[in-house]
């Protein structure tokens, strides 16, 4: 039987209501969360087996191009390792990412931005992390884009992550943004964090030992996930 | 006993408005990348237990619906078990982009370690900073009365009522609102 996870720190993630995030508005649950210790539906989850992914899933410069074409950007290795609160390796963790190109542009019929769509370039990809928790996506570096949130809203350059470690409970989404960027600051989206070192925790470092010399950079993204607490003693939930 | 953990977890982010493209991009055209969207049937013809249909929508604050819902299942089989043979348990279901309707086949789950069968949901949506939780409960169960769960909501009929779903033959319609006055009860799991 598996360990409950740890309570999550609410406080760490954004609220629910965050003003200068316009669309939260309507969509932000406002009365309080309801908790309960763990059931096995909370620490049980699907398993994804590494026979989900066929190769090139993890590398969106080629995973939509013509035969012998390339998506146009900057050309970079996304990687990093998953890890859980107890600074465990995750193995086996199922991530999926999503991203605008190189001009700013998602590949989507609502997207209306002026940027170009490259005929070349989908923008999502998937893999597993490997028995070590390690991953890697081959990517262009996408550009940061205009949204109608507020007057002159840009998006920091970033890429949409989406995980599951081996619970229910662990699911998560986020986004990774890159080293140096002057405009996470400034984003809406970014300010629902309140703590900067959350913020922090999201940002990607440029990793040049890791680059490939005269093909690509490298950014380093390391992922944690919500750990087990094997010291705390089972709550058997009891019915009234 | 709460022990001191090393790491944080990585903060929330709000999937935004294209997170189709990253989980069923060949819901939103995007052809070829991967051969099909993950989760769309949770069913294969070994798997036992009764046929039903789930069915809702997803509301917001102002009572409109909200298109760009993309929900996640999570259920025991018909033995009360997770991830068996013949039965992953897992469906992910995007909301119909224009009608907001999402609708999935699967099984009535047996009841897990003394729980009344129930089906877990996980829901993200532009405008929501962090995915929410709820579940689904039958409302034709004799065991929700014992369930640990729903005993917490006990003394909040209207709230408990938001839980459970409603029967019509082998349909279950399910709405989640997201906001507001008959707002959804969501878990901090
Ligand atoms: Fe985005």
């Amino acid at each position: 039987m598996s360990d409950a996870f740890y309570p999550r720190d609410l406080n760490w993630h954004p609220a629910s209501y965050s003003p200068k995030y316009k669309s939260t508005a309507l969509r932000s649950p406002r009365k309080p969360l309801l908790a309960f210790p763990n059931t096995l539906t909370e620490k049980s989850g699907p398993v994804f087996g590494h026979d989900l992914i066929k190769e090139g899933d993890n590398d969106l410069v080629h995973n939509y191009a013509k035969a012998g074409e390339s998506a146009i950007g900057p050309r970079i290795m996304v990687h990093g390792q998953i890890l859980d609160e107890n600074a465990k390796p995750v193995p086996n963790a199922l991530i999926e990412i999503w991203q605008a190109n190189a001009g700013g542009r998602y590949r989507h019929k609502n997207d209306n931005y002026l940027g170009a769509l490259d005929p070349n370039f989908a923008g999502c990809g998937r893999t597993i992390s490997d028995a070590e928790g390690r991953y890697s996506f081959f990517t262009v570096k996408p550009a940061a884009y205009p949204w109608p949130n507020s007057e002159n809203a840009w998006r920091p350059e970033h890429i949409h992550f989406s995980l599951f470690g081996s619970g229910f409970a662990q699911r998560l989404i986020t986004q990774m943004y890159f080293e140096g960027d002057p405009l996470i600051p400034l984003c809406p989206i970014v300010q629902s964090l309140s703590d900067p070192k959350a913020v922090e925790q999201l940002v990607a470092k440029l990793d040049m030992p890791a680059a490939h010399t005269m093909d690509r950079l490298a950014y380093q993204f390391d992922i944690v996930l919500r750990g087990r607490n094997s010291t705390l003693f089972e709550n058997k939930l009891e019915g009234n | 006993m709460i022990k001191n953990r090393p790491h944080k977890e990585s903060p929330s982010q709000t999937c935004g408005p294209y997170v189709h493209i990253g989980l069923t991009p060949n819901l939103v055209g995007i052809e070829g990348v991967i051969d099909q969207d993950l989760g769309m049937s949770m069913l294969s013809d070994n798997t036992k237990g009764e046929r039903i249909i789930v069915k809702g929508q997803v509301f917001a604050g102002d009572g409109t619906v909200i298109p760009d819902a993309l929900l996640e299942v999570w259920q025991a089989n018909v033995d009360g078990l997770y991830d068996g043979e013949d039965f992953k348990g897992w469906g992910r279901h995007p909301c119909n982009l224009e009608t907001g309707v999402f609708e999935f086949e699967t099984i009535k789950p047996g009841s897990v370690e003394g729980q009344a069968p129930h089906i877990a949901f996980w829901l993200v949506a532009r405008g929501m900073s962090m995915g929410v939780s709820t579940r689904m409960y039958f409302p034709e169960e004799q065991s929700n009365a014992d369930d640990p769960v729903l005993a917490l909501l006990m003394d909040e009929p209207a709230r408990l009522n938001t839980v459970i779903a409603r029967k019509d033959g082998n349909t279950y319609h399910f709405n989640i609102v997201v906001q507001g006055e008959n707002e959804t009860v969501f878990f901090d799991i």
